[in-house]
């Protein structure tokens, strides 16, 4: 016995017997719990596969050729019945980008704005931001959601008493129709100038605004560059002749508007609920962020001459950035994720195209799987993208 | 430093432990599925064993759960007008839970030896294949996919169909009528893939508004949010009787699907499942002998020998077999009535939850086609 523990105690250097070296029992303790967690794992899947199998459920992908057989009321692709599971689902994502993109877009412009009348020193502006943003961060989204389509959309005029705009433009329960722009006679030629016009535009700018900060005189470069940008294709118009733009008019059917471009009532009220509600929460992201930047910066830059909202725009605010974009991620990532919540109003974004799926292929865990790892890929490509910009924006200590 | 030392054989018993409880739980699947095969064979042996013995049948496993517990465990729904809703006092009625109290009265002869249980759409399948209610009587459309996986269907109770509901002031008539239409539809049922499958077959165009709460549904379309709605003409009917002016609306003629509604019990006795089947024969055959709730004591010295056969005054249908009461059809009569009394009382021209011609639910002597076995 003495002498078993005596050749044990020789891989110790200090000595110490093996079990109460720290070293040996930290290097355990780390196995141990590896051991623990991997087969705490090993026994959920397993025991999801066995319950799976029992039941008959199928964990295959090959579903997904299947013809979908029910229809979206909202496609940017086309697609109809008798198309795969896959197409639908593609157009469940392709709806839940379209819907996050631009919600991302319009509610860090609100809520910028919103933010910054929060710090107004005019009472009405600063009093009507703190009311704005107090009851929309308290009210559950998805009862806003409910709020906007029934109580806002759903009352607008029915399809036969719809509000127009001449030919141009008509809104009712279902939709906001606008004219739209098809290719016609002459599109190929006319829209060469109109990329020559957008480059030689961008490259005058580009160059009169060098030559300005150079020389110090006046060379207009905005005006020059519109002109471009304007005369240009008008020229081509001509030249190409016939007309290479139609207009497409919204007109309307027996039942409904065709035609035109369509903005659907469930779109349009999950975006206008996704963007104020997170505008909110950006608003204070904005608000905290430039309350962070020391009101010496402000001062010094107003001593120098810079208007207030100069000062605002170049100094404090640059500055600033570096404090709201990490919260400002997550506020996107949250109107994205939020975005599923479009299951309620009827927009067929990926979770309610998922869950329709599920439904009538009955192939439930393969689908969550599919809509949980989409759901992450897109998350996960806003967080780099931001980290990236963050980065560059960030403080350069020395 | 006691702990320390402690904690490797801590952790050990930790790890152990749950590799005992994966190896456990694993084998837990296992000894389920074995019980399943056993119970299987079981039943087999059982029934080989007693077929020489000349009356003495076994009651199955279902069944002798059933008469143990003293009430039937019904699947049912509670927010259907009438197929399963609640009355003004709270109690559950309806065409579907009728057919429960018939089977509770036929083992039972107590109307209320039944236990409801409130079962989503989704529920259904899952409840009656684990064997959590011993009935399913909650609108089920019979599919041959679904008999296969979910259970045993049982007969034919309501023939059904897809169907539109449309606002009454408007022109539409055929389906043609609807090409370019705006439809309301319960997303993720068989009526979604029915609507598209018409629209194609016919090559029109509409769009789908689809939401998952049926709610949802009919509240957009009674506010214009769609030009029709469509489900089975039955819910369609319950739907348009609680709407705002009910008038102003109206179901149209075509039938664009076959919605066959039964009951179902689970897959694994036989005898349970004949004894359901023929509770429903005896509710089918007694309309058609003109027995009901009303008349059924008088009946009983009828000279009809079917009748007589009905109510146990004469011969057997196969009560002992099922190990039922002679007179169990009697009992079952007079507690909740017979086919068409079950359907009156909540779709007839003065029923409960609102009125539905009977069409293809009438008897078949009488055009529709309600049918059933003859006792004997």
């Amino acid at each position: 016995m003495t002498q078993l523990r005596r050749s044990l105690s020789r891989y110790s250097e200090s000595g110490i017997p093996l079990w109460r070296d720290i070293r040996v029992i930290q290097a355990v303790g780390q196995i141990v719990s590896a051991i623990i967690v991997l087969g705490f794992l090993y026994f959920l899947i397993r025991n999801m596969l066995d319950a799976a199998a029992a039941r008959g459920l199928g964990l295959g992908y090959d579903f997904l050729s299947n013809s979908a057989g029910f229809g979206l009321d909202d496609t940017p692709i086309e697609y109809d019945p008798s198309m795969s599971f896959g197409r639908a689902l593609l157009i469940g994502l392709l709806n839940t980008l379209r819907v996050a993109l631009l919600g991302i877009v319009l509610a860090t412009a609100l809520g910028i704005v919103v933010g910054l009348s929060r710090l107004s020193t005019n009472w009405l502006v600063r009093n009507l931001a703190n009311v704005y943003v107090e009851t929309i961060r308290n009210v559950p989204l998805l009862v806003q959601l409910f709020f906007w389509f029934f109580a806002v959309f759903q009352q607008l005029p029915s399809v036969a008493n719809s509000i127009t705009v001449g030919p141009f433009a008509a809104l009712n329960q279902r939709g906001i129709y606008l004219v739209a722009l098809r290719r016609g006679e002459g599109f190929a030629g006319w829209i060469i100038t109109v990329a020559v016009a957008i480059a030689l535009s961008f490259v005058l700018y580009i160059l009169l605004h060098r030559y300005r900060l150079r020389t110090g005189r006046r060379t207009y470069p905005f005006i020059v560059a519109m002109l471009v940008l304007l005369g240009l294709p008008l020229a081509g118009w001509f030249l190409a002749g016939g007309s290479p733009l139609v207009p497409d008019f919204p007109t309307v059917g027996r039942f409904n508007y065709t035609g035109g471009t369509t903005v659907t009532t469930n779109f349009a009220a999950l975006l206008v609920g996704l963007v104020l509600y997170t505008a909110a929460f950006i608003a204070e992201v904005v608000r905290a962020g430039v309350q962070a930047v020391s009101k010496g910066q402000r001062e010094a830059a107003r001593s120098l001459g810079l208007s207030g909202l100069q000062a605002m725009r170049l100094i404090v605010f640059p500055q600033a950035l570096r404090v709201i974009i990490p919260p400002l991620i997550s506020q996107y990532l949250n109107l994205t994720k939020n975005s599923s919540l479009a299951v309620a109003i009827g927009y067929p974004d990926l979770f309610a195209v998922g869950k329709t799926i599920i439904d009538q292929a009955g192939r439930a865990v393969p689908v969550f799987v599919l809509v949980m790892v989409t759901y992450l890929i897109i998350s996960l490509t806003y967080s780099i993208l931001l980290n990236i910009y963050n980065r560059r924006i960030s403080f350069v200590e020395r | 430093m006691l702990w320390k030392r402690l904690l490797p054989v801590l952790m050990l018993a930790l790890l152990l432990t749950v590799v005992a409880c994966a190896d456990s739980g694993g084998e837990t699947v296992e000894v389920t599925r074995l019980v399943e095969v056993t119970r299987i064979v079981e039943t087999g042996a059982g029934e080989g064993e007693a077929a020489p013995a000349p009356v003495q049948v076994g009651a199955g496993e279902i069944l002798q759960r059933v008469l143990d517990r003293g009430r039937v465990v019904c699947g049912a729904r509670t927010d259907l007008a009438g197929f399963g809703y609640l009355d003004e006092a709270g109690n559950t009625i309806g065409f579907d839970v009728d057919l429960c109290r018939a089977v509770a009265t036929a083992l039972f002869n107590d109307p209320e030896a039944v236990e409801i249980v409130n079962l989503t759409a989704a529920d259904r399948g899952p409840s009656l294949q684990t064997g959590e209610v011993d009935m399913l009587s909650r609108n089920v459309t019979w599919t041959s996919s679904r008999d296969a996986q979910w259970g045993n269907f049982t007969l034919i109770t309501f023939y059904d169909g897809q169907g539109f509901l449309v606002p009454a002031d408007t022109d539409i008539f055929e389906i043609e009528d609807l090409d370019g239409a705006t439809v309301c539809v319960t997303t993720g049922t068989t009526t979604q893939l029915n609507l598209s499958d018409a629209f194609r077959q016919r090559g029109l165009e509409y769009t789908d508004v689809s939401f998952e709460d049926t709610a949802t549904v009919y509240s957009t379309y009674e506010g214009g949010g769609c030009d029709a709605a469509t489900s089975d003409k039955s819910q369609l009917a319950a739907i348009q009787s609680g709407l705002e002016n009910p008038d102003a609306h109206r179901i149209l003629d075509i039938t664009i699907s076959k919605e066959p509604l039964t009951s179902a019990v689970p897959h694994g006795d036989d005898q349970w499942f004949d004894v359901v089947k023929t509770v429903i024969y005896v509710l089918i055959n007694a309309e058609e002998l003109g027995v009901t709730s009303g008349n059924v004591d008088e009946m009983m010295t009828s000279e009809n020998v079917e009748v007589r056969r009905l109510l146990g005054q004469e011969g057997e249908f196969g009560q002992a077999d099922l190990g039922l009461d002679a007179d169990f059809a009697a009992n079952v009569i007079r507690a909740v009535g017979n086919y068409g009394e079950i359907y009156d009382r909540y779709m007839g021209p003065d029923g409960h939850a609102f009125t539905l011609n009977r069409g293809l639910n009438n008897l078949w002597t009488e055009g529709g086609l309600i049918y059933a076995p003859p006792l004997r």
